[in-house]
């Protein structure tokens, strides 16, 4: 099979403070990959290197075989809309409605002109449409999103995601700011989606029991560097004590064989 | 020491700092004083006096009510040129703090240039703006306006900059995320995310501009603060304090107004 996404030796520091240290990954297509880590680790300057939110300081990235840190503004955009992101705060405009929300994903297709004014097309909003139905938030559509509730804000986010029709959706926290219900619904809907349509997941996580129940694979960081890579059924406790640093005893492992 | 002591100290030391913040404050006060030769207790004493003459004399009467329609119409003269540079200040002060803002990022040599505008705009006061335009314009309207007009634009781009990069970050890097050019992110994340916010500056703009206007009129010999102005010097104070109440009175409303618009908008 082969890899979606490929990363070697990728380093990051800002202003001489390493944040990455020679991180080497390979995802493969339809893969649900779980990255855990105390906070400050580099989850996050991980996966915002892999779409260029964030320009890495060396290293190689490459999706769908081509090296993404070679590609100049208008092919990085194009690589963009074929990767999707979803955000610990959702990220969406609050004075605009969800259906709004949602066809913001379209926007990177679209000519400066058609994306400007907002001209989406049918076939488009009908896109909108189901997947907001899917999510559970017909009832919803044309409600502003700052009335929203938390869950219901970030199913908006994936539903903006998906209607990109990405390749691979980087999830940044996604259920950080979110209560146990509805951080449950988030990651049902997430791992659904990796199972029918065969999206590649990238997802941060602060939960490690939530990492093991549904990931395929779990990546651990500390300091930057990768200290884990495998299954969620050979990490055990010692492994997430280095991870997490010495005094966590108190985390959730109870499910981990010492 | 047990612990609670070090909280108990950290306090102590707080009282001290804020004693010792109040003995400077009062001390740069009566230094002050002293070098003006300026008595503070004359000072108060003097309010009484003053609020006696203004009795006898700051009131207005049946001869100042007959100069009302000319009051009014020169207090709407005012009013428009206010309106006229607060909006057109805001419209201008949209599109370059669109294109400064750090959050947009359109160029970082449109930050820095306008970021310039914008101090050099606020930081020189309005009435040196209409003594520079006096000399350019002489005493006409258009002086009145550009100088409010360009205290507004630095104060409005400003705000407007900030208010950018406060409210519209988290929309932007979403849509930038999905492959969004710069146009559409920021017409579909930004305007949305702060239009009621650079309205609402604009409100306050609006009513900082009626206040400025009536002493920009009196320097440029045009609306409400050229009236104030020849009543006041040719000794008709009844006239003047019916000016100074119709300046108050739309001051008041306008305030009411925008009050109910910010509710509106938010």
């Amino acid at each position: 099979m082969s890899h979606l996404l490929e990363i070697h030796n990728l380093s990051k520091d800002y202003r001489g403070v390493p944040a990455l240290v020679d991180v080497s990954l390979s995802v493969k297509k339809g893969e649900f990959v779980a990255v855990i880590g105390r906070s400050g680790a580099g989850k996050s300057t991980l996966l915002r290197c892999i779409n260029r939110m964030v320009e890495p300081s060396s290293g190689r990235v490459e999706f769908e075989g081509r090296d993404v840190l070679a590609l100049g503004r208008r092919n990085l955009r194009a690589m963009r809309t074929r990767v999707g992101m979803i955000f610990q705060h959702y990220n969406l405009v609050p004075r605009l409605t969800v259906a709004e929300n949602v066809l913001h994903g379209r926007l990177g297709f679209k000519s400066t002109w058609a994306g400007l004014l907002g001209l989406y097309s049918e076939s488009e909003k009908r896109r909108a449409w189901d997947l907001l139905v899917q999510l559970g938030l017909e009832a919803q559509v044309h409600q502003r999103c700052d009335l929203l509730s938390g869950g219901q804000k970030q199913r908006v986010g994936i539903a903006r995601a998906l209607i990109q029709d990405p390749r691979l959706i980087l999830c940044d926290e996604p259920i950080a700011s979110l209560d146990p219900g509805s951080a449950k619904v988030i990651m049902d809907h997430l791992r659904r989606i990796a199972d029918e349509s065969g999206i590649t997941i990238l997802i941060n996580l602060h939960q490690v029991d939530v990492a093991v129940q549904y990931a395929d694979r779990i990546v651990g960081i500390r300091a930057g560097r990768v200290e884990y890579d495998g299954s969620p059924k050979k990490l055990n406790k010692k492994t997430v004590s280095h991870i997490y640093g010495s005094d966590s005893d108190d985390l959730l492992v109870g499910a981990l064989e010492e | 020491m047990t612990a609670h002591r070090t909280i108990h100290q950290w306090f102590r030391r707080r009282q001290l700092g804020t004693g010792l913040g109040l003995a400077v404050v009062f001390a740069v006060t009566a230094g002050a004083a002293a070098l003006t030769q300026f008595d503070l207790a004359e000072g108060f004493a003097a309010f009484p006096k003053a609020l006696g003459w203004m009795g006898a004399n700051f009131v207005p009467d049946a001869r100042a009510w007959a100069n009302l329609p000319k009051i009014l119409s020169r207090l709407g003269e005012t009013v428009v040129v206010s309106v006229m540079a607060a909006t057109t200040a805001a419209l201008v002060s949209f599109v370059l703090a669109i294109l400064g803002s750090k959050t947009t990022r359109f160029h970082p040599a449109a930050t820095v240039v306008v970021r310039a505008l914008a101090s050099v705009g606020r930081n020189i006061p309005v009435v040196a703006w209409a003594m520079i335009f006096l000399l350019a314009f002489g005493q006409t309207f258009l002086t009145g306006f550009l100088a409010l007009f360009i205290e507004s634009l630095g104060f409005l781009t400003r705000s407007y900059l900030e208010t950018i990069d406060e409210a519209a970050s988290a929309p932007v890097e979403a849509l930038r995320a999905a492959g969004t050019p710069w146009a559409p992110v920021a017409a579909h994340a930004v305007v949305p995310s702060v239009l009621p916010g650079l309205a609402s500056w604009m409100l306050f703009m609006l009513e900082t501009n009626i206040r400025s206007a009536t002493l920009v009129g009196l320097l440029t010999g045009t609306g409400i603060g050229f009236l104030f102005d020849l009543y006041y010097k040719s000794l008709n104070y009844p006239s003047a304090a019916l000016t100074t109440l119709a300046i108050v009175v739309v001051v008041l409303i306008l305030e009411a107004v925008s009050g109910f618009l910010r509710k509106v908008i938010l």
